[in-house]
């Protein structure tokens, strides 16, 4: 068998770290080749290698039986290998059109040809089945059309080999589907992909063999028709992982927050929710099931004090925190774990220690008279860096910034979850972790339950809220259009009502 | 060891910059026929001179001249350290300065509360003269460079229209000098440096540096301004009053210039010289940038730029170099303090080639 691909025993250090610990991937022609492993565990590290933005310390990398030192992206692009990148790199009031061209514009004596290039990539984009309109300007476009901007961008410049990193991140369920369905058109006509993720359904899905790392160290590679979900995310994470949680019967006790026809605006100063009811007991979870979009942001927001409310009451173990500032909020008892770790949740220039102290840094023991205690903040930092599994490159002294995304949001949870809040609100708190990660989070959202906490749950992922909520409420453009048993619900049911479906139940 | 590597770097960089400047100047020197070796030696014995023969003149020069660079650095850093970047020093210092002069030479005190009372006026105004632009920062989210700026100008026309109406001097060109015993100055300092006019001021700017030190690196308070510079969403969501972050930290600022103004106006000189504004401002930018950000950083560039300035006369004179190159200079180190990316980039491959080099050796 033919491999366009070689990267064989890769070993790349950085200080303090091995990245990459001699792990070996070989690419066939024409497979969508799975790159499994949790967060941390190297993934990045090397397609940034094979992309020429790393060199490794040993190994050797082979293209279509080639040696080959790729020193900078430059050589990559000449060896026709190209990366769809997590975060896009659009410029976004130029055109489709124009993002594909840029760096290579196509010239015409001294003007740039661009409805030449318009065309070209209207042919591409019909080719492969992307639909994209050559130009519409990058603003204008959903987050999917844009990742196929950056998919066309590749194909523009005649890539053979793509990277896909962590595609699926960004998108809606629906344009999940959509880019399945895209990548097996691409490598039906002719194009090898490398796939990074983290997510097993996807693998299972769409790749054809699937190569594991752990911990910076090659595992091995699987053909995915042969191996079981379960299999690999032991060899992922190295212990046997459970996809459900453990949990005993909820027992909800008093009423800790209760939210009265609450109406919030939104930044377009749009109500984005309207007359909104709603009650979270202690001891007990409530998920709150949607699309994105449909006022759980700004719900959140509301009930934490980072938005301002139109109308209505919010009352936390009776007592009314409508207009307090977001410092008593956390004061009284809300812990709040943010949908947007690097916006709200880390102050990504501060050491971990530092944001590990972000909510008490000024109360004792973390404080004595307004001067900072380091050594008993090194030590509490320490703690929950220990408890909670927070692993980075140099402890308590790692700046947030040159962490995994899973182990800041580890970090964030652990900060929230120590303060023992009485309402816990946990927003998307899985969003991008590998299922080590989601299986320990959702250990200890039902750790604080049981210990007594009324935790609301907001997610985008029908599975975990099915997986662990209690009582599951259902948004729908701002109102809450159903409240059930989360024994009661399925992912069909669920389904429907988040579209708007007013008419679920088959009794009648 | 990675820890002691960064820390390391933050201590080179600045050396590297420093040294890069003096090597470039050499380089000029070179070309325009002079021989850099005697400049630089003249350049330090400006400063240095007769030290060892028990003469401290010439480095109470050094001393005086870099006490304001230090306030206006500090004042700088401060701000840049919680995200705002004061344009603005120049005209806090002129209004600050003013008030300590307008006191200086009106109020009839004795001199144990008349210069205090005068210094803390100056930072006072200062701060005033700060709170502005933070105010429209942080309820109007107007950029704090566009108005400093504009401050600047208006201190300085209201300081020549209010020193001509309250403080006139003999001249059009300055106001009404202070009355002696609210200078700065005192005859013991004088005695020790040998005649040089170089005053408590230096005190003040000291206790300065330590106390921004201790607020940035040590209080609760610091840790605030410093999570709102960097990030104010977060800040926001862990309870942090962001607009009154952003207030205070334009008037600590502001106030720090205006002690700047005290120690320029009542210190090195005795009266505010009409329709200049004091270069001050511009150079505790440079000053700041040299030093990092860092409090003991700005002391040391502060320092290095105060021995220049003071050696410059000497090396022109004796060394026949021009006092321009010394500008150049400056200029150069702080292009190279500017570039400290670049040059963290090529120590961090020297340091990389001679692992590989080590690795290989085994």
């Amino acid at each position: 068998m033919e491999y366009v691909i070689e990267m064989l025993n890769i070993t790349k250090e950085f200080p303090g770290i091995k990245a990459n610990d001699n792990i070996t991937l070989q690419l066939k022609k024409g497979e969508i080749h799975a790159l499994l492993g949790e967060n941390g565990a190297g993934k990045s590290t090397l397609m940034s290698i094979l992309f020429g933005l790393y060199q490794p310390n040993e190994g050797k990398i082979k293209v279509r039986g080639k040696e080959v030192k790729i020193h900078d992206p430059n050589v990559a692009n000449t060896l026709k290998i190209g990366m769809v990148h997590q975060h896009f790199k659009l410029v976004h009031n130029f055109t489709v059109t124009e993002n594909i061209i840029l760096g290579m514009e196509p010239k015409n004596l001294f003007v740039i040809d661009i409805p030449g290039a318009s065309k070209k990539v209207k042919e591409l984009s019909e080719q492969y089945g992307l639909k994209v309109n050559p130009n519409s300007k990058i603003e204008d476009i959903s987050v999917g059309m844009q990742q196929r901007v950056e998919i066309l961008k590749m194909l523009y410049r005649d890539a053979e080999i793509l990277i896909f990193d962590e595609p699926t991140a960004v998108l809606t369920p629906q344009e999940i589907k959509e880019l399945m369905s895209i990548m097996r058109h691409l490598v039906s006509e002719g194009k090898s992909i490398i796939l990074i993720t983290h997510k097993l359904k996807e693998i299972k899905e769409v790749a054809d063999r699937c190569t594991i790392i752990r911990k910076g160290k090659g595992i091995g590679t699987v053909d995915v028709k042969d191996t079981s979900e379960e299999k690999m995310a032991e060899l992922m994470v190295g212990r046997e992982i459970s996809f459900t949680v453990d949990k005993e019967e909820a027992t909800p006790k008093e009423v800790v927050l209760d939210i009265k026809n609450l109406s919030v605006k939104n930044n377009r100063k749009l109500m984005s929710v309207k007359n909104l009811n709603l009650q979270v007991r202690a001891g007990e979870i409530l998920g709150i099931a949607g699309i994105d979009g449909n006022g759980q942001t700004e719900l959140i927001q509301a009930i934490t004090g980072l938005r301002a409310v139109e109308s209505g009451q919010l009352f936390l173990n009776n007592k009314e925190i409508t207009s307090e500032s977001i410092r008593k909020r956390t004061e009284s008892g809300i812990g709040h774990i943010p949908e947007d770790r690097h916006k709200h949740g880390l102050v990504l220039d501060y050491k971990l220690e530092e944001n590990m102290v972000l909510q008490n840094y000024f109360k004792k023991p973390m404080s004595k008279s307004g001067i900072l205690q380091f050594n008993i903040i090194r030590e509490y930092s320490d703690r929950l860096i220990e408890e909670f599994d927070v692993r980075s490159g140099q402890g308590s002294l790692t700046t947030a910034r040159s962490m995994s995304g899973g182990n800041q949001q580890k970090a964030i949870v652990a900060r929230e979850i120590d303060r023992s809040p009485q309402l816990l609100i946990a927003a998307q708190p899985t969003r991008g972790l590998d299922v080590g990660a989601i299986e320990f989070i959702h250990q200890r959202l039902v750790e604080e339950r049981d210990k007594g906490s009324a935790i609301l749950l907001v997610s985008l992922e029908l599975d975990e809220i099915l997986n662990i909520s209690d009582r599951i409420a259902v948004i729908f453009e701002g109102e809450i259009v159903a409240i059930m048993d989360a024994k009661e619900a399925d992912e069909n049911k669920l389904g429907l009502l988040m579209s708007g479906a007013k008419e679920v139940d088959s009794h009648e | 060891m990675n820890k002691l590597n960064k820390r390391y770097l933050t201590i080179i960089i600045p050396i590297l910059s420093v040294l890069l400047g003096f090597l470039v100047g050499a380089i000029i020197m070179l070309i325009s026929g002079k021989d850099p070796i005697n400049a630089y030696l003249w350049l330090f014995k400006g400063a240095f001179k007769g030290m060892l023969s028990g003469n401290l003149a010439r480095l109470g020069d050094m001393i005086l001249a870099s006490t304001p660079l230090i306030l206006t650095g500090l004042s700088v850093a401060f701000a840049f350290r919680t995200g705002l970047f004061n344009i603005g020093v120049t005209g806090q210092m002129l209004f600050g300065g003013f008030v300590a002069v307008l006191i200086g030479a009106t109020v009839d005190l004795p001199r144990l509360i008349l210069v205090p009372l005068a210094v803390l006026a100056a930072m006072l105004m200062g701060a005033v003269w700060g709170i502005i632009p933070g105010l429209l920062k942080a309820k109007y989210r107007i950029h704090e460079v566009v108005v400093t700026i504009m401050m600047n100008y208006t201190a300085l026309w209201l300081v020549q229209y209010f020193s001509k109406l309250i403080i006139p001097g003999h001249f059009d060109t300055e106001s009404q000098p202070i009355k002696e015993s609210a200078s700065l100055r005192t005859e013991w300092m004088t005695d020790v440096f040998d005649g040089s006019s170089v005053n408590m001021g230096i005190f003040l700017a000291l206790i300065a540096v330590l106390v921004v030190w201790f607020i940035l690196e040590k209080t609760a308070f610091g840790f605030e301004l410093k999570a709102v510079g960097f990030n104010p969403e977060a800040s926001k969501y862990a309870g942090m009053k962001v607009n009154r972050n952003i207030i205070l930290s334009m008037m600590i600022a502001g106030g720090l210039a205006g002690l700047a103004g005290a120690a320029y106006y009542i210190g090195y000189t005795d009266h505010i010289p009409l329709g200049r504004l004091p270069s001050y401002g511009p150079d505790g930018i440079a000053v700041a940038l040299l030093g990092l950000n860092a409090p003991v950083g700005v002391l040391f560039s502060s320092l290095l730029f105060g021995l220049m300035s003071v050696g410059k006369g000497l090396m022109s004179i004796r060394a026949k170099v021009p006092e321009e190159l010394v500008q150049i200079i400056i200029g150069i180190i702080i292009y190279f303090a500017a570039a400290n990316l670049l040059i963290r980039n090529w120590i961090v491959k020297l340091i990389n080639r001679r692992k590989v080099k080590v690795n290989s050796n085994d």
